[in-house]
């Protein structure tokens, strides 16, 4: 246990290293060193200035002095500045992380709990018509862009119908705590958690109901049916904690397309979290931000694999000999 | 081919497909001019004045707008999955091919990318090189081609030591040429079944980035039309409605058809359905 764990760090470590020095090359591929940027917003472009300032955050040094400066950086949750609100990237990303997280995590938790019970329904009874809506349905997820679904929600259940506000997070000009602020927030919370994780319910649904029926065919599954054991304890003690296996797999591998779907979901709904700083960010061409915030999603990602894999560890300790 | 067609899903979406061509190639007549002109009065609903399916908030035709967007989805799912296909291609191929320490690299290479989040790096990647046909192609090669040199590498490795792989090692014909006219053709079957999935994603990503206004600034794009349509949905719920709706259905076909394939050459799988 402890060794997979600590092999599974190395990975870790590994892979947000090689994305640290991918990100530092990017922001040297990117148009408009700091200097220049900052020369350019004083007024004063004449080239001592900006030799000046090229030395002073030593843009003049070799390119693995600078990597080796970055990283050292990054250690120290340096991420440079954002040119439009002159603050450090990482105080505008760990401000605005909060957000994400609760709408990633909602979503997310929406995704699985309905995506199994629909495909653990529609496995109990193959060919029903839950069965086939629910094949029609991740057909039809499959195919739909994800902020397009968002806008449709917006259009029929705030617009047509006016259940729900359509977009940022909470009432404005309102100071809540506690259990006035969940209540404030949650109407604003459903839409957006709603359009990001229905993808997902369908995906998972559909594993759910193969890999539920592949198992119910298995042996163990025969010997406990056998034995005597009620048929409601056979589905959830013997098929369903089989069958999650692929269903947690699956969870970690899109765990990036998750949190890269909440860039969209949070421009079409004003979230105020860091795919709607990411979006601000491109129209204002803020390339240390757009990269802070690539960053940030990347080390997200390799987190999120590392939960699942534990929860897998838990789910099937068969793993650990792998 | 005969199993392919008896698929009804797959025949539906051959044909929405085809729909969709012929509309992307006779945009220029059934609209001609420019999609980004002025044709009448803003915000005309669906039939008014003219407007088969409404106007936007600066009177250009929704209708003309999604004729000339299908060339673009179209012709930027093409060539960026056929990059990705390239890229993939070649890493999956001398993976599978030299193995060791090659084989390591270039799959701990793959995985990388697959862990970074591939739509965050596409926009990264647009973003910086500045919207244009070719960066958004590009960014969209860059962040698919994984699944194709995982494909490719296994592919290889199952055909590596097959009979007629040895046979022609044996008759001492060069590496390169065993690969390139003996095993290749052999791995076309998945790889074409991928690559149909991967232009319906390539055309889903490609909306995602113009509907952000990362779309390239000269071509009109059914993800430009939703981003435009997004901020006055409670005024024109059709600037956004009609280019999803067409967005969905070319989606839809393609995958539809993608399934189709997978069954049409991999019978063994498709029976067991």
């Amino acid at each position: 246990m402890i060794r997979f764990l600590l092999l599974r760090l190395v990975k870790m470590a590994a892979v947000v290293l090689a994305i640290v020095v991918i990100n530092f090359l990017l922001i040297h591929a990117a148009p408009g060193d700091p200097a220049s940027v900052i020369a350019g917003q004083s007024g004063a472009a004449d080239p001592k200035f900006l030799a000046q300032l090229r030395e002073q955050f030593g843009l003049d040094r070799p390119l693995h002095e600078q990597l080796w400066r970055y990283m050292r950086g990054v250690l120290t949750l340096d991420l440079g500045v954002s040119h439009r609100l002159q603050r450090p990237v990482a105080g505008l990303i760990l401000e605005r992380l909060p957000a994400t997280l609760l709408l990633t995590g909602a979503a997310f938790a929406f995704a699985v709990t309905a995506g199994i019970a629909l495909g653990a329904a529609a496995a109990r009874r193959v060919g029903s018509w839950a069965d086939s809506a629910i094949t029609v349905l991740a057909l039809g997820f499959y195919a739909t862009p994800i902020f397009w679904v968002g806008l449709m929600l917006v259009l029929v259940f705030s617009v047509w119908l006016n259940w729900l506000p359509s977009f940022g997070m909470g009432t404005v000009g309102t100071d809540l705590h506690g259990w006035a602020l969940v209540a404030d927030v949650l109407p604003y919370l459903v839409l957006p958690a709603l359009t990001l994780g229905l993808f997902y319910m369908a995906v998972y649904a559909r594993l759910t109901r193969a890999s539920m029926l592949e198992v119910a065919d298995q042996d163990f599954v025969r010997t406990a049916r056998a034995k005597g054991a009620p048929e409601g304890r056979i589905l959830r003690r013997h098929i369903l904690r089989n069958a999650l296996l692929p269903v947690i797999t699956f969870a970690g591998i899109q765990a990036g397309q998750l949190i890269g779907g909440s860039i969209l979901v949070e421009t079409v709904f004003a979230w105020p979290g860091i795919g709607r700083l990411a979006f601000e960010a491109l129209l204002a061409r803020d390339y240390q931000v757009l990269l802070g915030v690539f960053l940030c999603t990347s080390v997200l990602v390799v987190l999120f694999n590392l939960v699942t894999d534990l929860v897998y560890l838990v789910a099937d300790p068969r793993m650990e000999a792998a | 081919m005969r199993a392919f067609w008896r698929n009804r899903g797959a025949a539906i979406g051959a044909i929405l497909l085809a729909f969709v061509f012929t509309l992307a190639a006779s945009a220029p007549l059934l609209f001609p001019g420019s999609p980004w002109d002025m044709a009448g009065a803003p915000f005309s609903p669906p039939g008014e004045d003219g407007f088969l399916l409404g106007s936007d908030s600066l009177g250009r035709d929704v209708a003309a707008g999604i004729a000339h967007g299908a060339f673009v989805s179209l012709l930027v799912g093409a060539v960026s999955t056929v990059a990705a296909l390239g890229i993939g291609v070649a890493i999956g191929a001398v993976a599978g091919t030299f193995g060791g320490w090659v084989d390591d690299a270039a799959m701990r290479f793959t995985e990388l990318f697959q862990t970074v989040p591939g739509f965050v790096l596409a926009v990264v990647l647009v973003a910086i090189f500045t919207p244009s046909l070719g960066s958004i192609v590009f960014a969209i090669a860059i962040v698919s081609w994984p699944p194709v040199a995982r494909v490719v590498r296994a592919e290889f490795l199952s055909l590596r030591s097959r009979e007629f792989v040895q046979a022609a090692e044996v008759l001492g014909r060069s590496r390169f040429s065993i690969v390139l006219r003996d095993i290749l053709p052999n791995a076309l079957g998945p790889i074409v079944v991928l690559a149909s999935l991967m232009v319906a994603g390539a055309i889903l990503l490609e909306a995602a980035l113009s509907f952000l206004g990362l779309g390239d600034p000269n071509r009109m794009s059914w993800g430009f039309m939703i981003g435009q349509g997004r901020s006055v949905i409670r005024l024109a719920w059709w600037m956004s409605v009609f280019p999803g709706l067409a967005l969905f259905l070319t989606v839809l076909a393609l995958n539809l058809v993608g399934e189709g394939l997978t069954d049409a050459l991999n019978p063994r799988v498709a029976r067991r359905r």
